[in-house]
């Protein structure tokens, strides 16, 4: 078959390829773009390590086709924090309070986090567990992880950058 | 054991781990990140049968295919068997690719390395195995039974498919049954589960010009890939550099040397160009290790007054196809049964039980979550029959510091009671088991666990943990250390020991960690909770021997007294009873390398334990309460509270602690509630997480926790493990739970709705 011509969006720069059209969007993402922070846990959507976000909601990048993602705006990881040093609310409300340990889950829960807090700038405890379940971790319990959310939730709120 | 006199500054702290901001910006490199000019694809074929003889394969079609570059099968390796256990040679039972006969459906036959990913998959299929059935067990009773198939035939020292056998006698266990008031006998059957870490495996090898190999992997233990890869490849040791990168947990299910990471580097050798593989989810499922399926049975004998006077406890463990950690576990099993309470006489008989199935390996809390299970479950019922209240019972016979099995453990702090104690108040214990609303439980379970094992089955030549300091004249630090952290936090825990017992800040503190030709490479790698205690005491021996070189400096500089203390805090190195006379961290490094004529000032630390009897330098304790809601309809269990105190010695990172506590929670709940592997002859039928369950953030109950602070004088600044001990409790308090809600004693994990629904006559 042959390769399909596409371009994505990604974290704000705009790339061309050609792809082989069963390709799925982590594998381009990973492995033509270099863009390894987005994760590979199960390759069958039950685990959320691939989350980005796509024109702003969350999406499991193992289950779509990078040809679907054609000319759409893609969110991973790498974008969220602006500067070198500098880390998003999100990262450093997930640092500080312990919600990171061996960092495999990472990337997907703090992508889940951001598009929860886009739809709802003060979930409730119940609403943040829901909205985290598609994201496996096997290291934290969650409740770091929970913890973290309740707390830059009120953080951004706090700053006006509910977005 | 160095002690820092000045006040704890930065043990004792919930600092950010020092990784969290490179993991947080998905900037860690996991093994399966990485990418090499010139990289091969590799993939594994396995068994597709559950034991068989190799009568023929044909690798042809896929050598045939555009862009593979290499395959290999057995008889392409030097055919040498490799297992932890390298002091019994014996017990060594795995070929890193089968070249007669398969064991197991995954069993390693062949492997291929490609131009891409795509084109190794494919080439994979074309490969053709013809097998030869052989008959097949999967259950510890069918291995046993007359006439079964010898799945090990080739060791003629077996007469049956039991691998390895452990005892224990400690005492007259049967005179003591002849005096017992009351006499309990239970067997339960404890299932095997998946590490389910969130990382699959995943390997990078590149080779250099005169065949040496450099090697990412995703393992807890580098040095022993390094040993067993060059034993299995017949290469020097030295021929091999492993480095570990980030990994994404192990809990156990990466300490070993594994197929693929023989195959990368026997396939990068050949070909001369690095090579990858990483594994699939259903890959891992299917042939990653698991926690040992048990079936174990106690007899346990107390006084009418709820005493403990004997126990008989004999477990069969299903090890699947090979040891793998097998015989750890089996003895560790034993072990375990013997603590938490005095067991005056104490008889343990283990049997490591080879089946046609995926090997079982070493998993958070290494035999002791399958005897604590039986032993925990076994004090409720006990508890209940004598009339007793359960905490009351375990405090008549709670092991307490300076307890003794003769040849097994010594204990050299507890704070069990405490815990017991402890626990009982959080939870208003007494009046919640006394009267509760209808379909509603509250039920306890506790553990002890080690803090590293002090034996040496790995048969390593070297010191069981060891590092090496820098100090520099900016007043900055370099620690090397073997210490391998997989999510655990050991690098931040480590650089906090250092900074204490330096006086430094911990961010003057580079850290370099688990690269075996770099950093020292004597250890023995992350497991059995060995970490904090071995790496914590191997860095203070290295902090002891640089604060005598700097201390000397300081006391040269300002003609102190001989009985002078130096101290070492805030980064300056000073009189203790003088503040004054001092200088900085630097500046003392600086006037060491000048009275030493341009050296620079790096010292090593060791640590082996040494005459501490047969099992670990120190023992965690802790008791758990765990309150349920049972739905009488549907038989769902809903865990509402898990309530924890626990003894970890000195707390060196609450929130590293804390977090160890949470995780481990939700995995003794999948353990309890929800996780188990379905197989049809030797075949795991769930490999996706949809069909493997593991707890999710809203399946989590409420958490409390406390933590009581003992000090361990075998621990580095008085700490001990945190880390798999706290694994152990919650399957027993929640089957606790669920019988006082219901009146149903689950002796056969996991605990399911249906189990419960035909215990309660509603099914
Ligand atoms: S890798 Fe996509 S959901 Fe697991
Ligand atoms: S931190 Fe390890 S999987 Fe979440």
């Amino acid at each position: 078959m042959d390769k399909v011509c596409i371009t994505l969006n990604v974290n704000g720069d705009r790339y061309e390829l050609a792809v082989d059209p069963w390709r799925t969007l982590v594998e381009v993402l990973r492995d033509d773009l270099n863009l390894t922070g987005t994760k590979i846990g199960c390759q069958t959507g039950d685990c959320g390590a691939c989350t980005v976000l796509i024109d702003g909601k969350s999406v499991a990048s193992c289950m779509m086709l990078a040809v679907a993602a054609d000319n759409k705006n893609i969110a991973t990881i790498e974008g969220l924090s602006t500067g070198q040093d500098e880390l998003h609310p999100i990262q450093e409300a997930f640092v500080e309070q312990g919600a990171i340990q061996c960092g495999y889950c990472t990337p997907g829960m703090v992508l889940s986090t951001k598009y929860l807090l886009d739809q709802n700038p003060d979930p409730t405890e119940t609403e943040i567990r829901q909205a985290l379940s598609g994201n496996l971790c096997r290291c934290t319990g969650y409740h770091r992880i929970v913890k973290a959310v309740e707390a830059v939730a009120v953080k951004m709120r706090a700053d006006g950058k509910g977005e | 054991m160095s002690q820092n006199n000045s006040a704890m500054k930065v043990v004792g702290q919930s600092i950010p781990r020092i990784d969290a901001p490179i993991k947080a910006t998905g900037k860690a490199r996991y093994t399966g990140d990485m990418k090499l000019p010139g990289m091969l694809y590799g993939k594994m074929l396995f068994s597709s049968v559950p034991h068989a003889s190799i009568v023929r394969i044909d690798v042809s079609k896929a050598l045939a295919l555009p862009g593979v570059k290499d395959v290999i099968v057995g008889k392409d390796t030097p055919g040498i068997k490799f297992g932890n256990w390298r002091l019994f040679p014996a017990t060594q039972d795995e070929l890193p690719l089968a070249i007669d006969k398969v064991r197991f459906i995954g069993d390693a036959v062949a492997a291929v390395a490609a131009i891409s990913q795509d084109i190794a998959d494919e080439a994979i299929g074309l490969i053709e195995v013809e097998y030869a059935p052989l008959p097949a067990v999967y259950t510890i009773e069918d291995s046993l039974a007359a006439g079964a198939p010898l799945i090990h035939d080739e060791n003629k020292e077996l007469t049956n498919n039991i691998s390895l056998d452990r005892k224990i006698d400690v005492g007259d266990v049967d005179a003591a049954f002849a005096t017992a008031d009351y006499v309990r006998e239970d067997t339960v059957f404890v299932h095997a589960v998946s590490h389910a870490y969130m990382e699959p495996c995943a390997v990078l090898v590149e080779p250099d010009t005169e065949g040496r190999l450099t090697i990412w992997t995703s393992t807890q233990t580098p040095y022993i890939v390094q040993c067993l890869l060059a034993s299995t490849l017949a290469i020097p040791e030295n021929h091999v550099r492993v480095v570990k990168p980030y990994i994404g947990g192990g809990f156990g299910g990466k300490m070993e040397l594994r197929p693929w990471d023989f195959c990368a580097s026997l396939l990068a050798r050949r070909t001369g160009r690095p090579v990858r593989f990483v594994l699939t989810r259903v890959e891992e499922f299917e042939v990653g290790r698991r926690r040992h399926g048990m079936k174990i049975r106690s007899k346990v004998a107390f006084k009418k007054d709820g005493t403990l006077i004997a126990k008989d406890f004999e477990a069969y463990l299903d090890g699947g196809a090979y040891n793998s950690m097998g015989p750890t576990a089996t003895f560790l099993c034993g072990n375990f049964g013997a603590m938490l309470y005095r067991y005056p006489n104490y008889r343990y008989r283990g049997h490591h039980v080879y089946t046609n199935k995926p090997p079982a390996g070493a998993m958070r809390g290494f035999g002791a979550p399958q005897a604590l299970y039986l032993s925990e479950t076994q004090m409720n019922i006990a508890a209940e029959e004598l009339g007793i209240d359960p905490i009351e019972l375990r405090l008549k016979n709670a092991m307490v510091t300076g307890d003794v099995i003769e040849g097994v453990t010594r204990i050299s702090s507890a704070g069990f009671v405490e815990s017991l104690h402890k626990v009982a108040e959080m939870t208003n214990w007494k009046e919640k088991r006394a009267s509760l609303a209808p379909n509603k439980g509250i039920g306890i379970g506790c553990y002890s666990f080690i803090s590293g094992g002090v034996f040496n089955w790995f048969n390593t030549q070297y010191n069981f943990a060891s590092c090496e300091i820098r100090a520099y004249s900016d007043g900055t630090a370099h620690l090397l250390t073997m210490a391998a952290d997989i999510g655990q936090g050991s690098d931040t825990v480590l650089r906090q020991i250092m900074a204490q017992d330096l006086g430094l800040d911990p961010e003057q503190i580079r850290l370099t960690a688990a690269d075996v030709t770099m950093t020292p490479k004597a250890d023995l790698g992350t497991w059995g909770s060995r970490v904090t205690l071995m790496n914590g005491n191997a860095v203070l021996d290295a902090t002891q021997k640089m604060r005598a070189e700097l201390a000397k400096m300081v006391s040269l500089r300002f003609n102190l007294n001989v009985i002078h203390e130096v101290a070492f805090a805030d980064g300056r190195v000073f009189a203790k009873a003088q503040p004054a006379k001092g200088i900085s961290f630097g500046e003392a490094v600086t006037m060491w390398v000048k009275a030493n004529r341009g050296e620079e000032l790096v010292v090593r630390g060791h640590y082996t334990p040494r005459d501490l009897g047969l099992t670990s330098p120190a023992y965690s304790f802790g008791a758990q309460v765990a309150e349920v809601e049972v739905d009488p309809e549907t038989g769902v269990v809903t865990v509402e509270k898990v309530s924890t105190a626990h003894d970890c010695g000195t707390v060196i990172n609450p929130l590293a602690v804390e977090g160890q506590l949470e995780g481990a929670i939700q995995m003794g709940l999948g353990y309890a509630l929800c996780e188990q592997f379905v197989m049809r002859d030797g075949k795991t039928l769930n490999t996706t997480f949809l069909d493997y369950k593991v707890p999710a953030a809203e399946d989590m109950p409420a958490i409390a926790s406390a933590a009581i602070e003992t000090y361990e004088p075998q621990g580095p600044l008085g700490a001990k493990e945190a880390g798999e001990g706290l694994a152990i409790p919650t399957a027993p308090a929640v089957s606790d739970a669920v019988w006082h809600a219901t009146g149903y004693r689950c002796k056969d994990l996991p605990i399911t709705p249906e189990k419960i629904l035909r215990a309660t006559g509603k099914l």
